[in-house]
């Protein structure tokens, strides 16, 4: 299991724009993606947003899973979380 | 009790916005899934007939092949078009232009059996290229086709075998020119600017063994400039009108050979094929325009030939894939891996070729490297394309592949896959089967002192 956290600066809105005021960058992210952002505002952990993945959406817990990480890497290669 | 609906999933994906040049294309508003293809779900054509699966619209190419056909007919009173076997050699695609009004253009001795089994007359084979053995000669001599002679070599050596015959072959020489476009193509046929063409028409003439019929040029491939066109067929009329006036002989056909664009986009291409490729009727107005003012007397108008092939064909082809997997590069670039390549899509060298999801998807996209399945670093699809959140399974298609593909693909690494026909009915038929490891070891042998080993 794993905690992290989205940086203060990152700011998302409901249609899937995401400001990073620390940096100036800006990103689009589609729902799924924007709910995982609010996900990880309210301090998930990883193995909590899969299961509330795999109970909202018709997905399979591997795809949810490689999703899930694939997704994370990206957050963290875009300097928006702190592990 | 109530039951909580699930939501639709969609992989997560976020993009960097970058405020880059504007340019005048303006951001991609979306993806049209092409999920059907002549009536045909693409998941019904891939669960019957397998993934990777390449696909043909008989609709497609009877619709471009009349609409090639009228360009020049509406224009010019006596049109042949002959069909290019190497661009697409496929039995069932050529008899759909045959059955269309088409002949047959050849470049081998395996292309010209091709069209004599696929029951082309002989004297509607144009036999073209540089490679015919003498054999390959007397076959052609025989048979009454017309062979466009390539180099001096080729025209000694068809004297020499039609003498032995006994037999007068039909004739024509292939000529290369400046058409002001660069590459000039003179590799193939006789030079028309330092007089090799005429030396080699006199030779022919005088030495009274064959019969000149024609002439013959291809100034180019993926011409999008129409104008070399004009020049071509005001150079090809020249030579033809100088032969009736020297030597009293009427040239029976111009053959205007091929080279018209199709709609693909080239690699490093600023604008996209559809928006810059030429239309039928810009082709057929530099050359139709030409020879009818080139100075025949109208009932002496040669018959054209045009032996146009990709522009004929590469609409008609399709080639269904399934993603094999997903990945990130180093840099966060997502890669997506299909279960075909450069193997089967030998124009990915060249094209940047468009690709659809076969399968409703997302309108949020993500820059994406698209790679084939081989083991081999230069097995890449498409270098930077956007793509929406594809998962393992779901299935994409490519299209205009109907050219070059099915007769330069590759047995390399992993077998080819079925080829399928759609009929004028919407009901598919296999054309060619895939191929099994047996079809290719059954060509092999092994030595006696090899067929044991311990290991």
């Amino acid at each position: 299991m794993f905690f992290m956290k989205l940086k203060k600066s990152v700011a998302i809105s409901e249609n899937g724009f995401v400001f990073n005021a620390s940096r100036g960058d800006s990103f689009s992210t589609n729902p799924t993606g924007t709910r995982i952002l609010d996900w990880l505002r309210e301090g998930k952990t990883d193995t909590e947003m899969k299961t509330l993945l795999l109970e909202k959406y018709e997905i399979d817990e591997a795809t949810c899973e490689k999703d899930l990480y694939d997704f994370i890497k990206m957050l963290n290669q875009q300097n928006l979380i702190e592990a | 009790m109530e039951t909580l609906q699930k939501l639709k999933y969609e992989r997560p994906v976020i993009k960097q916005l970058n405020a880059g040049v504007t340019t005048k294309f303006g951001a991609q508003t979306g993806f049209i899934p092409h999920t059907h293809i002549d009536g045909l779900a693409v998941k019904d054509l891939t669960a019957r007939f397998g993934s990777p699966l390449f696909v043909i619209s008989e609709r497609t190419i009877r619709q471009t092949y009349q609409e090639a056909y009228n360009a020049f007919a509406n224009r010019y009173p006596n049109v042949q078009f002959a069909w290019s076997y190497k661009t697409n050699y496929m039995n069932a695609v050529c008899r759909v232009f045959h059955q269309e009004g088409s002949w047959a253009e050849v470049v081998s001795r395996f292309e010209y059996e091709k069209a004599l089994g696929n029951g082309v007359p002989g004297d509607k084979i144009i036999f073209n290229g540089p490679d015919k053995t003498a054999d390959d000669h007397r076959v052609a001599v025989l048979n009454n086709s017309p062979i466009h002679i390539d180099h001096f070599d080729e025209l000694y050596g068809l004297m020499e075998v039609s003498t032995k015959l006994g037999k007068r072959p039909k004739v024509a020489i292939r000529v290369n020119m400046d058409t002001g476009v660069q590459p000039m193509w003179d590799r193939f046929g006789f030079n028309y600017e330092n007089g090799q063409a005429w030396d080699a028409i006199t030779k022919i003439i005088q030495t009274d063994k064959m019969d000149l019929v024609g002439l013959h040029c291809h100034v180019g491939t993926f011409m999008l400039a129409t104008s070399a066109y004009a020049v071509a067929a005001s150079k090809m009329a020249d030579l033809a009108l100088n032969i009736k006036r020297q030597f009293g002989l009427d040239i029976q056909y111009l053959d205007m050979g091929g080279g018209f664009a199709s709609k693909n986009t080239l690699k490093g291409a600023y604008l996209s094929g559809t928006d810059i490729t030429p239309s039928f009727h810009d082709y057929a107005e530099q050359i139709c325009t030409t020879l009818i003012k080139a100075g025949f007397r109208s009932e002496e108008l040669p018959l054209l030939i045009l032996e146009t092939g990709r522009a004929l064909i590469d609409d008609a082809g399709y080639l269904l894939g399934t993603v094999l997997a997903n990945k990130r590069l180093s840099d966060g670039r997502r890669a997506t891996i299909m279960d075909f390549g450069v193997n089967l899509l030998f124009t990915s060298f060249w094209y940047e070729h468009a690709v659809s999801p076969a399968q409703d998807c997302s309108q949020y996209a993500e820059d994406a490297i698209l790679y084939g399945p081989l083991c081999m670093n230069i097995d890449v699809v498409r270098e930077n394309v956007k793509l929406p959140p594809l998962n393992k399974g779901d299935q994409m298609v490519v299209h205009r592949v109907g050219a070059y593909n099915m007769t330069q693909w590759m047995q390399f690494i992993s077998l080819r896959p079925n080829i399928v026909l759609i009929d004028l009915d919407g009901q598919p038929h296999l054309i060619r089967k895939h191929e099994t490891v047996e079809d290719l070891t059954q060509l092999e042998s092994t030595p006696a002192h090899l067929e044991s080993f311990d290991l």
